[in-house]
C-alpha cells in the first residue's frame, strides 16, 4: 500500500505544482496575486474539450489550442487590468479584486453557455489502463503531468537565467524602473508575462481535467485555494518553491488519508503548512521577497 | 352590416383571450437553473415542461390551462427563501415545486408552510423536510427507504461479507446518504473495513481508494453525487480495485455512463424510477423526454413530471373560486388522497409526524428498483 501511495502523492503534487507555477511567475513579476488563475485553468480545460470534441483534434493539438485561448486571454487580462492598474499605480488590492471580478465573470459566462454539468473527454481519446509495477499502478496521464511539471519548471528557469528576456523579468521582480532605466521595454515584459502565466494555466487545465475526468466551471476553484497554499509554502513568486510546495502538499494529504484517516486530511495537511510558516515565515525557497524587503 | 360582425367577432375574440388568460391555474416552481445544483434544477425543469406541454395540449384543468412561473433559486438557502416569497406574496401562486436541494428545502419550506400555500418538493431525500409542516409535500422517496433495500439485494446477489464506506462530508445530501447507509448497515450486521471521506471539488480519489483496496472489502459503499463518483469509479479501476460499488440517489443517473465510460460496471443503485423500467406510463415518457430534448431522461426530469400530474389530479378535484387563501387551502386538502401511476410507478402520499409528535407533510410511498450497471447500462435486478 505504501509503495501505491507514494506513487498517488507524487502525481498528485505533480498536479498541483503544475497549477501553481503560472500563478506564481504572475506574482513573481507583476506582484498581482492572480485570484483568476483558475478561472484561466478552467477555461483552457473547455477550451481544449472544444477543440476535442467539436473540431475532432488530437490531444497535443488540443493542448496548443487550450494555450493560444488562454494566452489570448492572458493578454486581454493585462491589456485591460494590469496595464491600466499599473498606470494609474493603483493599490495591490485593486488588482487583486479586479481578478475576482474577472473569475466570476468568467465562470458565470460559462455557465450559462455550457452548464454547470460535469463534461469530460471522450474515453477513446485517453485509455484508462494503467501500468503496473510490482502491484503499483501508474496511468500514462500520470507520468506525463508529473513530466511535464519538472520540464516547464526546468524550461522556465533555464529561460529566467540564460536568456536575455528572462534576465530583463528577473530583474522587474526587482526593480521595474531601475529595469525601465537600462532601456527595457517594462510594459511589454509584464504583457509577455501575463500571456506565458495564462499559457501555463491553460495547459495545466487540460491535463489536469484530462487526469480528474472532469471539466466543469467551478474546477479552478479549489485547484486556487491550494494553489495559493503551495505558493506561499514555496515561497511567493518563486519557480522551484512552487514545485517543491506541490509536492509538500501532495504528500502531506495522501499520507495523513493513508495513515490518519480521510476525515482529517486537510487539517493536518494544512496544519503541516502552518507549521512549515512558523518556521520559515518566508516559504522554503522565500528568499527574494526578504530581499525586496 | 359586415363590419359590424367582424367588429362583434374581433371583440368576441378579445373577450374570450382575455379570459382564458384570466382563468389560468398559476402555479410557482423554485429551482436552481444556475450554480452546481442546475444538473439537477435543469432535469427538473425539463419534467415540468413536457408534463405541462401535455396536460395543456389535451385542453387543461376542467379547461383551464396551468401557467408555471418558474423562478431561479441558485441551490442556495437565502436565493430560495428569497424566491419561496417572490412566487407566494408576489405571482400570488396557487402552490409551488421545489427548492432543488435539501438543503435550501430546510430553509425555505417554513416559509410556504407559515404563509399557508403547498411547497411541494420533487428532488428533496434528505430526513426531517416533510416534518416542517402540513403544507410541505414531496414525491422524492426519502433515502432512508431506498438504500435499506438496495443493500439488502446487492448483498444477497454478490454475497458481500464486509463493506468499505466512502461518502461526501461536506455536502449534506451526501451526509445523511452515509448516515442511511452506516444504519442500514448496522441493521443487516454487515461489518464494515473502512470508512473515508472526501469533499466537494476533489478531483483525485486514489489515496482513498488505495486504502480501501488494502482493507479487503468485498464492495464500496458509495453515498456521492455522480460529478465526483464517477471520477471515482474511473480512478478505483485504474487501481485494479474491481469490487462492486453499491450507491445512493446521487448516482442514479444515465450520466455515470457519459463520465465513467467503460469503468462504470457493478454499480447498484435504487430509485423508484428506472430508464429500464418497462411500464407503459414510463416508456410513454421517456420516448416524449427524448422527442423533445434529444437525451435520456433521469430520475429528477421523471420525479417532476409524475409530480406535475400528480397536482394535476388534486387539481381536478377542487373548484377554483379565484379567493387565493380558499383554494390554496383546498388544494392541500385534496393532495394526501392522491395515488397516481406515472413514469415512477405506483404512488401514494404517506403522512409523518412533526418534531412535535403532531401529524405534520406528506413523503412518497413506493417501491425501489435495484439495478445494476453492465456494458453501460442499467440492468434491473429482483
Amino acid at each position: 500500500m505504501l509503495a501505491q501511495q507514494i506513487v498517488n502523492a507524487i502525481s498528485l503534487g505533480g498536479v498541483y505544482a503544475l497549477f501553481a507555477l503560472g500563478f506564481t511567475l504572475i506574482f513573481g513579476v507583476l506582484n498581482v496575486v492572480n485570484l483568476a488563475h483558475g478561472a484561466v485553468f478552467m477555461i483552457g480545460a473547455y477550451a481544449s474539450l472544444k477543440a476535442v470534441v467539436v473540431l475532432q483534434l488530437p490531444l497535443p493539438a488540443a493542448i496548443l489550442v487550450a494555450m493560444l485561448a488562454t494566452g489570448a486571454l492572458g493578454w486581454l487580462l493585462d491589456k485591460f487590468i494590469f496595464a491600466p492598474l499599473r498606470a494609474r499605480h493603483a493599490p495591490h488590492l485593486a488588482p487583486m479584486i479586479a481578478t475576482i471580478g474577472v473569475a466570476i465573470t468568467l465562470t458565470s459566462l460559462i455557465e450559462g453557455t455550457f452548464g454547470s454539468e460535469n463534461l469530460r473527454f471522450p474515453s477513446e481519446v485517453l485509455p484508462a489502463e494503467a501500468l503496473s509495477m510490482g502491484g503499483v499502478q501508474i496511468t500514462w496521464l500520470e507520468l506525463e503531468i508529473i513530466c511535464l511539471a519538472f520540464a516547464l519548471m526546468a524550461i522556465l528557469l533555464w529561460g529566467l537565467r540564460k536568456t536575455g528576456a528572462g534576465r530583463a523579468l528577473r530583474g522587474l521582480a526587482e526593480s521595474p524602473k531601475a529595469v525601465a532605466l537600462m532601456g527595457v521595454n517594462v510594459e511589454s515584459v509584464f504583457r509577455v508575462t501575463s500571456i506565458l502565466a495564462a499559457l501555463l494555466g491553460g495547459a495545466a487545465g487540460m491535463l489536469i481535467a484530462l487526469y480528474a475526468n472532469a471539466v466543469f466551471p467551478r474546477m479552478g476553484q479549489p485547484m486556487l485555494h491550494k494553489g495559493i497554499a503551495v505558493v506561499i509554502l514555496g515561497g511567493m513568486g518563486d519557480i522551484r518553491g512552487a514545485l517543491l510546495g506541490g509536492f509538500f502538499l501532495g504528500f502531506a494529504e495522501v499520507l495523513s488519508v493513508a495513515y490518519v484517516g480521510s476525515n482529517m486530511r486537510d487539517a493536518i495537511a494544512f496544519g503541516l503548512l502552518f507549521i512549515v510558516l512558523l518556521i520559515r515565515p518566508q516559504g522554503l525557497f522565500g528568499h527574494v521577497v526578504q530581499r525586496r524587503a | 352590416m359586415k363590419l359590424k360582425q367582424i367588429l362583434a367577432g374581433a371583440i368576441l375574440a378579445l373577450a374570450s383571450l382575455t379570459g382564458v388568460a384570466g382563468a389560468q391555474i398559476k402555479i410557482g416552481a423554485a429551482e436552481a437553473l444556475t450554480g452546481n445544483a442546475a444538473q439537477y434544477g435543469a432535469p427538473i425543469r425539463r419534467g415540468f415542461e413536457l408534463a405541462l406541454g401535455e396536460i395543456n395540449g389535451r385542453g387543461g384543468i376542467n379547461g383551464q390551462k396551468i401557467e408555471l412561473v418558474i423562478e431561479d433559486e441558485q441551490g442556495k438557502k437565502e436565493e430560495a427563501i428569497n424566491v419561496f416569497k417572490k412566487l407566494i406574496f408576489q405571482d400570488k401562486v396557487l402552490m409551488l415545486f421545489g427548492p432543488t436541494l435539501s438543503n435550501s428545502a430546510q430553509a425555505s419550506d417554513p416559509v410556504a408552510q407559515s404563509a399557508k400555500v403547498v411547497a411541494f418538493g420533487t428532488s428533496n431525500t434528505a430526513d426531517g423536510i416533510t416534518s416542517i409542516g402540513n403544507y410541505v409535500f414531496r414525491n422524492s422517496v426519502t433515502e432512508a427507504d431506498i438504500l435499506p433495500v438496495t443493500l439488502r439485494i446487492a448483498s444477497q446477489k454478490t454475497g458481500l461479507k464486509k463493506v468499505a464506506v466512502l461518502y461526501g462530508n461536506d455536502d449534506i445530501f451526501t451526509k445523511s446518504g452515509y448516515d442511511n447507509f452506516k444504519k442500514a448497515l448496522q441493521d443487516l450486521k454487515i461489518p464494515v473495513t473502512t470508512t473515508e471521506t472526501f469533499a466537494k471539488g476533489d478531483v483525485d480519489f486514489k489515496p482513498q481508494l488505495t486504502k480501501i483496496k488494502a482493507s479487503n472489502a468485498d464492495a464500496v459503499v458509495l453515498s456521492a453525487l455522480v460529478a465526483e463518483g464517477a471520477p471515482m469509479m474511473v480512478q478505483a479501476r485504474q487501481l485494479g480495485i474491481t469490487l462492486p460499488f453499491i450507491g445512493g440517489n446521487g448516482m442514479n443517473s444515465p450520466r455515470v455512463f457519459e463520465l465513467a465510460k467503460d469503468s462504470s460496471d457493478n454499480l447498484w443503485v435504487g430509485s423508484p424510477w428506472s430508464v429500464e423500467n418497462p411500464a407503459a406510463e414510463n416508456k410513454k415518457f421517456i420516448l416524449a423526454y427524448r422527442k423533445a430534448h434529444t437525451m435520456l431522461p433521469d430520475q429528477f426530469a421523471a420525479q417532476a413530471y409524475d409530480a406535475i400530474y400528480i397536482v394535476a389530479q388534486a387539481l381536478k378535484k377542487i373548484k377554483i373560486t379565484g379567493k387565493l387563501e380558499a383554494d390554496r387551502k383546498s388544494l392541500r386538502d385534496a393532495l394526501p388522497a392522491i395515488q397516481w401511476t406515472g413514469a415512477t410507478g405506483p404512488f401514494k402520499f404517506r403522512q409523518v409526524a412533526g418534531r412535535d409528535g403532531r401529524p405534520a407533510g406528506y413523503d412518497a410511498v413506493q417501491t425501489a428498483i435495484v439495478m445494476m450497471t453492465k456494458s453501460n447500462r442499467y440492468v434491473i435486478q429482483k
